[in-house]
């Protein structure tokens, strides 16, 4: 009985997991049948072009016949051909951006204690499945596809019409495969709300937590997305500047996580309680992936490989370097003594801030961007162990929030027409549309977090653990298992047998742990 | 039969080798060695943490415990008082307890054969 127990269950989960595999994908191979493998039919109509800027869906976002070029004839007539080279570095660069979210795992569970490691790593982790479900159901829809200025239509839903062949951006030819361009993109919408975590490791439901960030890459994220860069976007009409989602991604993820803490309380510590990071090697091996992870964040936001690509990777590493660097000065001067936790803090804190402005500026003031940005988020760190307002854990808003916001802004003084043809001549224009897009990431990140937040507060009643769980971590109370065995595994025995159990439970159930 | 002694040291971590040399030297070549934490009269010390000051006052030691016969106490704990000392304040401490009995498992030998 002990053993039908748990095969019962496990093939309730099974058939639950293929029914909604089924459900999900029998839309999509219905247009997968309709969309064929090369762009061939599509081909000829688009050869001979299209007044009304609808050559075909499948490579055309933007169904906007205004758009003309300098000899006036519609820009979204013809279709480019893909360019081996700019897909071949998309895919790279997707790839890149894909392992920045093991990076911040690494990168948060390090800072965490030991008892919640497998926690922290998984928050960032699970973002890789829940988001990416969510994504190819209707988040890139509500982001990329036709819609109204604030958020996209529901054309792309299940990736319909998100093809093979190649399409076009806001007017901008692509010369890469849509299905590309979707999949970059959604590394993106990945790595968002997992940033959020940071703010709110070692108390959170772990299945709230899940709940939430579903939740929110719906409700804020793709919203957010085509306001700046979708078809018909707000912020992208008014002309603001947001290489690769300095709004978007770390302004709305560095305030939401913000609200979040808030909602969520404070940690229960006593004043004795060691906080330190249990493991900073993880730490800043988790900023090596990012660093390196961003160079496809950054240099894969020029949408192709080139001269714009090089010019953001190269002024993304010199605000990173530069960043880190500065954050150890600063350490320095005021308590002493350089510290690693404070160089991977400042790198990141570079990343952060050069990333609306990579496409748009030189290396002289990448060096100022990354040399400012320090400053302002260990000011808010400092700010926040004074205050003891909030338990923003692991500085997502001052890393985030407030680092993103100064991108935003440096973005605004430091575009340079030389760097990027699409920087206006008007400065002034400029710089009020990346205010109003500032004002409009912390006001969707913080509604939108306050809403899902006090929603989901009172649907699951509460969103943290209880204080006794979360004394004894969430690896144990949330995951059943634990990061680090002691003493080779001697401490339990009882041979687990796999899923069965049939070999006699473990003696050391996490019950009698409790 | 005489008398066994265990003898306690918790010394300083970085002194180990040292004090591993110079028992090796008198020819003491059986000892347990355990990572420990404590307090005495050495003070803690600050870390910071993104500029969060955390005070540690509970200091990594090593203890090494070492059983001998009485005979030779007075050897050993000489030559791991000059080996771990540094003259500083925290060079650590070292006890002396007596021991009822040893047996050595393999071969049931017992008192001072056994150790």
């Amino acid at each position: 009985m002990a053993q039908q127990k748990p095969l019962r269950r496990l093939l309730v989960v099974w058939l639950a997991t293929l029914s909604m595999m089924l459900a999900l994908f029998t839309p999509g191979s219905r247009v997968h049948a309709q969309t064929p493998l090369s762009g061939a039919p599509a081909w000829d109509a688009v050869k001979q072009g299209d007044q009304a800027g609808i050559a075909n869906a499948d490579f055309i976002t933007k169904y906007d016949s205004t758009l003309k070029g300098d000899d006036g004839k519609v820009i979204n007539d013809v279709a480019p051909e893909i360019s081996g080279g700019d897909t071949a570095w998309m895919l790279v660069a997707t790839a890149l951006v894909l392992l920045m979210t093991p990076g911040l795992a690494l990168f948060y569970a390090g800072m965490a204690r030991a008892k919640n490691v497998l926690n922290v790593l998984m928050q960032s982790f699970i973002a890789m499945s829940i988001v990416t479900v969510v994504w190819v159901v209707i988040g890139y829809s509500l982001a990329f596809a036709p819609g109204n200025s604030a958020v996209g239509g529901t054309d792309f839903a299940m990736l319909s019409k998100v093809g093979q062949t190649t399409f076009t951006w806001n007017g901008t030819k692509m010369a890469i495969p849509h299905q590309v361009f979707m999949c970059f993109q959604m590394m993106f919408a990945v790595i968002t709300p997992a940033l959020i975590s940071g703010a709110i490791v070692e108390r959170m439901k772990f299945g709230v937590y899940c709940v939430f960030i579903a939740l929110w890459s719906l409700m804020v994220y793709s919203p957010m997305a085509h306001m700046v860069w979708g078809p018909g976007g707000f912020l992208f009409k008014k002309g603001a500047l947001d290489f690769a989602g300095g709004t978007v991604i770390h302004m709305t993820s560095g305030f939401s996580a913000l609200v979040l803490a808030m909602l969520l309380g404070k940690r229960r510590l006593s004043s004795h309680d060691d906080t330190r990071p249990h493991n900073l090697p993880m730490t800043l091996i988790g900023t090596g992936i990012l660093w390196f992870g961003w160079f496809g964040f950054n240099g894969g936001s020029a949408g192709a490989s080139g001269g714009l690509a090089g010019s953001a990777f190269m002024v993304t590493h010199v605000a990173a370097a530069v960043a880190g660097l500065v954050w150890c000065f600063i350490e320095w001067v005021f308590v002493k003594k350089p510290t690693a936790l404070g160089f991977a803090s400042g790198a990141v804190a570079g990343l952060v801030a050069i990333t609306p402005a990579s496409g748009f500026v030189t290396a002289t003031s990448a060096i100022i961007i990354g040399a400012v940005v320090p400053f302002l988020s260990y000011g808010a760190i400092q700010l926040k162990n004074k205050l003891q307002k909030y338990d923003d854990t692991l500085d997502v808003f001052a890393v985030h929030g407030i680092g993103g916001t100064w991108g935003a802004i440096a973005t605004g003084i430091f575009a340079d027409k030389a760097v990027n043809s699409l920087v206006p001549d008007d400065r002034g224009a400029l710089m009020s549309a990346q205010l109003m897009s500032i004002g409009l990431a912390i006001a969707f990140g913080v509604v939108g977090t306050l809403v899902i937040g006090l929603a989901l507060k009172v649907i699951f009643k509460g969103l943290a653990v209880s204080g006794n769980d979360e004394e004894i971590g969430l690896d144990l109370t949330q995951h059943d298992e634990v990061g680090y065995v002691q003493n080779g595994g001697a401490e339990a025995t009882g041979f687990g047998g796999g899923l069965s159990g049939s070999q006699g439970a473990p003696a050391l159930s996490p019950e009698t742990a409790r | 039969m005489s008398q066994l002694i265990k003898i306690e040291a918790v010394i300083r971590p970085q002194r180990i080798d040292e004090v591993k040399a110079a028992l090796d030297e008198i020819g003491v070549t059986g000892m347990t060695v355990t990572e420990v934490r404590g307090t005495g009269k050495q003070k803690g010390y600050t870390q910071h943490y993104r500029g969060a000051e955390y005070t540690v006052n509970l200091i990594q030691k090593l203890k090494i415990e070492i059983v001998a016969d009485e005979t030779d106490v007075e050897k050993i704990v000489s030559a791991i008082a000059t080996s771990a000392r540094t003259g500083e304040i925290g060079d650590g401490k070292i006890f002396t307890i007596p021991v009822l009995d040893a047996i050595r498992i393999r071969t049931d030998e017992r008192g001072s054969e056994a150790v």
